[in-house]
Formats: C-alpha cells, structure tokens, sequence
C-alpha cells in the first residue's frame, strides 16, 4: 500500500510549507531591495555617476518623529533643503535623551514616495548604527546624501523620514 | 477467562459503546463527522450571540450596551469563531461522514489521528474563550490580527490566542492528512479520480490547500510569539522588521483560507441540485477543473486585500487581474449549475431551496468581490461596511446555507428519519429573508462611507444599521428552529428509505446503503468495474 508513503509525502509539505512561511520574510527583504519598495532605503552606499547626466534640482524634506512613548528631543538643524542631483549634502541631526535614565535609540529611516527610495543614496547616517546617549546628554550627527541623477522626472521632491525608536531594553545588556 | 475476552472482542464489533467513552475514544468515521457537526453547531450559536452583541451595540448610534473595548473583544472572537470554530469543523464534519461512504471505504485511512484531530479543536477554543475570564480581556485586534496591533498594542492574552491558533492548525493539518489519505488509497476498485463524486473532489483540492496554507498561519503565530516574549524583530520597525511583511504572511494564508471555506460548498450543492433536478450535473469535468484552477489561483491573489497598504503601479494591476480571473472558473461553474437545472425536473424541498439560495446569493457576493478586486475602486471600498457586506454573502449564504442544505440533505441517511418538510421550509424562508435584511442595506451603508470595526457610527447611517439589527436578530433566532427541527428530527421523525430521495437514484454510494447508515459501511468494498444495477 501507498498510505505510509502519502502520509509522509504530506507530512513533509506541511514542514516545507511551515519553513516557507519564514522564507518569506528574506524573500520580502530581497524583493524590497530590488524594488525600492516599502521607502525601505539600503545601507551606507558609495556610488559613481555617468558625467553625462544632467544634474537638476530637487527639494528634500527632512521629517523627525518619535516611535510610542520615545520622550528624546529629535530634529533636523532645518526641515528642508534645496539640492541638486549627484553632489554630495550634509544634514545635521540633533539628539537629547531628555529623561533621568541613560538610553539606547535606533532611528528607523523612510524615503517618500516609496518609489524614489533607491536613488537616495546615504554614505553615512546615524540610521546605520543605535545610539547611546546618557542622562540629559545631547548629540548632533551628520546624514551625508547624494540623489541619483538618474531618478525619474516625474519626482521633483523626496521626503526623508526617520522614527525614533526605544531600544533601551533590546540594547541594555551590551 | 478466554470467554470474557472473547464477548468484549464481540462487543467491539456490534456496535458503539454506551455512554462518554464511545465518544471519547471513537475512532468511527461517522461519530467523528457527528462530533464535528455538533461542535460546529455550538459554535454558531457562541459566535452568533456575539454577533447579537455587535448588532445590538450598532442599533442606533452612540454607545449603548458594550463598552468599545468590549465591542472589539466582540468583533474579533466572532470572526475568529466563524472561521475556525464553525465552517472549517462543519465541513470536515461532513467530510469525515459523508467521503467514506462516496467512495465505498469502510472508514478514514487513519482513524486514531483522526480522533485526535476533532478532540484537540475544543481545547483550542477552550484556551481560545478562557481569556474572556482573564485580565485584559480577550483578543481585540480583530481577526486578521494584524501586527503590530496584535504585538507591541495586544493585550497580554494574546499569547494564549497564538497557542489556541497552533491548535487549531494542527487539527486542520490532521484532518487533511487523513483526507488526502483517505480519498488517494480507499477508494472502491472502479472508481477512478475522474469518477468520483464531486463533493469529494472539492475536499481532495480544499485539504491540499489545507496542507499548504496551515503551516504558513502557524509560522505567522510563531513570529508574533517570537516578536512578543524573545525580542525578535520580524514586525517590528525598531529592530529592521516590517509590519507590512505580516500582512504579506498573514494573506497568503488568508486567501486561499476563504476557498478553503468555499470549495466544498461547490461540491455540496453540486450533489443537491443534480438530485432534485433528476439530472446528471451538468459538465462534470469542467467543474473539477474549474475547483482546481480556483484553488491555483488562490496562491497568486494575496494582495488584493492590501491595495491601500501601498505597492507599485504593477504590483497593483497584477492583482487586480488575476483577482478577476478568478471569475472565469466560478462563472463556469454557475452556468452548470444553472444548466443542471435547466429542463430538469425540479421540485423544491428543503436542500433544494438552500441549494438555488446558494447559486444566486453566492453571486452577488461574488460580484461585490469583482468590485473590491477594481484597484482604484478599492481605495473607497477598503475597511467599510461594503467589504463586511461581500464577505458576509459568500460565508454566511454561501458557505453556511450550504452546511445547512446540506445537513438537511444528508439528515435522513445518518439519523434514518425524515426532518420536518413544514419546519425546514419555513426555517428556509425566515433564514433567506432575514440573511437579506441583514447584509444587503451593508453595501449601501459601506458605499456611503461607514467604516467597519467601529462601536459608533454617524447619524446618516442610522436607519439602516436599524434594519440591519432587525435582520440580524430574526437570522439569529430562525437558526434555533433549524435546531428544533434536527432534535424533532433526531427523536420524533418518520422513518426513511434507503435512497431517501426520489432523484437519488444512482447519485452516489451512499444511497445504496441503509438509512440509518449501520455503523460499519462498506466492510467489502464495493466493486464499480462491473456494471451498475441501479441506474
């Protein structure tokens, strides 16, 4: 008889299906990637342009919030910025754990619209790394950017989104 | 000493044990199916009270009776109910009774497992409901639970729902285990895949669907759980997780998981109007292919239900297409329907009614669904009363008229006795009006801009919201005749024949056998390679 067989067979699709429910989670993370999609922005990036391409002019919004009940001061040194395309920008951040407590942060980057989020390039941003930040104490960090010339015409303004997120917890026993 | 292991040995085989055990411990088919259905009718009689809750709440505007609190605990254990608790365990029910006796197989290929399969399902809405007793109330985050609602904002119980959600699954995943088995090695020397009837296509298709599906659900629970007690970050922003990946999870279970609820219904009225039609189903063939292209497609249509969520241009059209594509195989099989009746030679008792109820309300339904798969429509449409009113027609006259045409169908041959005609018809028409009353102004309310999942509403919807109450009430209350009618049936009906019904001669094996079916069917199967008598 086939029955031992058939249960097996089936046995062994609901395990690959059970280990294909968290596949899915690197599959979103690589098919977000390619697309761009979600505003998920990648990591530090170090890109050359064709010369060729025209640079052109473009309005960059910086937009600050705080995750929950995250009680740190967070803000961009100005909320937005003339620039143009290909050249290197510096934007400055400042951070002020408000509270009595020493705590760790994360700042969760987004660029909108969505589809503009993979010529947002960032050669270094706080995003890449947590801070630590002790009682009342305060910090302004960088975020250096290029936007790819080659992004498409129809944008002609991105906004760059960061959530601050508590991550004391997460990050105490380090 | 040998005489009394000999007579307990005899015992076993006359028939059932007396009293809890024979439940307890059965291994039988057909006390598992009576288990389920029985399960399955309590069931709906708990999510339906709340149900009477939410339109009692939603009676006239403003906060009457619940707090919202309370109204989302409502809400979401309804739903939940429903889903798992009602029409999933209904159909296996109907499975475990019914797909033995089609096939000519003496029982289910694996009956410990399937013992186990039904005696877990009351543990898990045992944990499930406890958590009404707890602190922080139960689930509230409705039955799509979508993180991080249910994470980082849930109450502490969710835990307990994730575990009652393993539970669930894992029943599931036994029951299609057993199925697939069942139907792939029992059936009677003769009866080809392309011979069998269609109700146990459509559970052939549904339980590897099932298998699919089930363990996708259970590892969406598991990140939740992992989210929540170990510090991971699968939907959580703050670690590099996405919530918008748990609803990319959570549909590619749920989608198929609302065929899952429907495809047997397919095969359920397919056996009822060939029988009071008097005809062979109309186009047998495609209407296997037509269940298999639907459950394909399933896998490929996810999305649809997160257009507002955000998603590339192309991202949007694909599902939009292949959400409408799917018309194209139900289509198919309402025209057979439709033929089957056509020329037939109809009379209208009471699975009949429940059976055309089906056809024609299950299509609207499913038109409203054609709506909602319009991407630029969706934005309007999403999260109002318009999608509570689709999903309703296809689940509540669509996937419940069908279990209950199909116990009334199927009554006479477990019990040996005749339901109520009078009773049942009357059962059939409360129920049809009132399911109407109910679901149909809820388009109009949802087109107009009610949003669903709200304890209050604004005072233009009032008067519909009232109608809607009325038909809810009077649904609800016409269901306990449909439980008199089964106990009246059960203790006080008229005994009846072997073939129950005039048109089923020659629809199936299970009208060969004696009503009531003995308690051992087809101990030799039988052979279908010689040519039929009763034709």
């Amino acid at each position: 008889m086939g029955q031992t067989k058939n249960v097996f067979r089936l046995l062994l699709l609901t395990f690959g299906m059970f280990g294909f429910g968290f596949a899915l989670v690197p599959l979103y993370d690589i098919f977000c990637d390619i697309t761009g999609l979600n505003g998920k922005v990648s990591g530090p990036t170090f890109v050359s342009y064709d010369e060729e391409l025209q640079p052109r002019s473009m309005k960059v919004t910086f937009v600050t919030l705080n995750n929950k009940n995250m009680p740190w001061s967070f803000k961009a040194d100005s909320p937005q910025m003339q620039i143009e395309t290909g050249k290197d920008y510096l934007m400055n951040f400042t951070f002020t754990n408000t509270t009595l407590e020493p705590m760790v942060a994360q700042a969760i980057p987004s660029v909108s619209p969505g589809r503009g989020a993979k010529y947002f390039h960032k050669t270094e941003c706080f995003c890449f790394e947590q801070q630590y930040l002790a009682a009342g104490e305060s910090i302004t960090i960088p975020v250096k950017f290029i936007i790819d010339p080659e992004i498409p015409d129809d944008i002609s303004s991105l906004a760059l989104g960061y959530t601050l997120f508590d991550v004391t917890e997460q990050f105490a026993y380090k | 000493m040998s005489a009394v292991i000999e007579s307990h040995h005899d015992d076993h085989h006359h028939g059932p044990a007396k009293g809890f055990s024979r439940w307890l411990y059965t291994t039988n088919h057909k006390d598992i199916g009576s288990l389920y259905l029985w399960f399955s009718f309590i069931m709906l009689f708990v999510g339906g009270a709340m149900a009477m809750v939410i339109r009692a709440e939603l009676f006239e505007p403003g906060s009457q009776i619940v707090s919202p609190e309370f109204y989302n605990q409502m809400v979401t254990n309804h739903g939940l109910i429903m889903v798992f608790g009602v029409i999933m365990p209904a159909f296996v029910g109907l499975a475990n009774w019914m797909i033995p006796m089609q096939i000519g197989a003496p029982d289910m290929a694996l009956p410990r497992l399937n013992n186990l399969s039904f005696w877990i399902l009351p543990a898990a809405f045992g944990v499930l409901l406890s958590t009404f007793l707890m602190e922080g109330g139960a689930p509230n985050f409705g039955w799509t639970f979508y993180a991080p609602l249910s994470t980082e904002y849930a109450p502490p119980t969710v835990t307990f729902f994730i575990f009652s959600v393993h539970i669930m699954g894992a029943s599931s995943i036994m029951g299609s285990i057993n199925i697939i088995t069942t139907i792939l090695n029992m059936r009677a020397p003769g009866m080809t895949l392309m011979k069998m009837p269609l109700f146990v296509w459509s559970w052939l298709i549904t339980a590897y669907l099932l298998i699919a599906v089930m363990p996708v659900l259970a590892g969406a629970v598991t990140m939740m759980l992992m989210d929540i007690h170990f510090g991971t970050s699968f939907f959580n922003a703050a670690g590099g997780g996405d919530p918008v990946l748990f609803q990319h999870v959570f549909w590619f279970f749920g989608h198929p998981e609302v065929y899952i609820m429907i495809l047997p219904a397919f095969g359920i009225i397919s056996h009822i109007i060939e029988t009071f039609s008097r005809k062979p189903i109309f186009g047998y063939s495609s209407m296997v292919y037509a269940i298999a292209s639907i459950a394909l497609l399933s896998f490929v249509v996810w999305a649809h239900h997160m257009f507002t969520v955000g998603m590339p241009i192309a991202g949007e059209l694909f599902f939009m297409y292949s959400t409408m594509l799917i018309a194209i195989p139900t289509g198919v099989k309402v025209f057979n329907w439709l033929s089957t009746m056509f020329r037939g030679s109809l009379t209208f008792e009471t699975p009949m009614l429940f059976a055309i109820a089906f056809v024609a309300l299950f299509t609207i339904g499913g038109l409203s669904g054609l709506m909602l798969a319009i991407a630029p429509a969706d934005f309007q449409y999403h999260d109002t009363y318009f999608v509570v009113a689709h999903f309703h027609y296809v689940l509540v006259p669509g996937a419940l008229f069908s279990i209950v045409a199909a116990v009334y169908y199927w009554l006479p041959k477990w019990t040996g006795y005749m339901y109520d005609e009078v009773l049942g018809k009357t059962h059939f028409w409360l129920s049809f009006i009132s399911v109407n009353l109910t679901f149909f102004p809820m388009h109009f309310v949802g087109l107009a801009g009610m949003p669903r999942r709200i304890p209050d509403y604004a005072m233009q919807f009032a008067d519909y919201n009232m109608i809607v109450s009325v038909g809810a009430f009077l649904f609800g209350l016409s269901q306990l005749l449909f439980l008199f009618n089964v106990l009246k049936c059960v203790y006080y009906g008229k005994s009846a024949t072997a073939e129950v019904w005039e048109g089923a001669k020659g629809k199936g094996l299970e009208w060969t056998v004696d009503s009531p079916a003995p308690y051992h069917t087809f101990e030799t199967s039988p052979d279908l390679t010689k040519p039929q008598t009763n034709s």
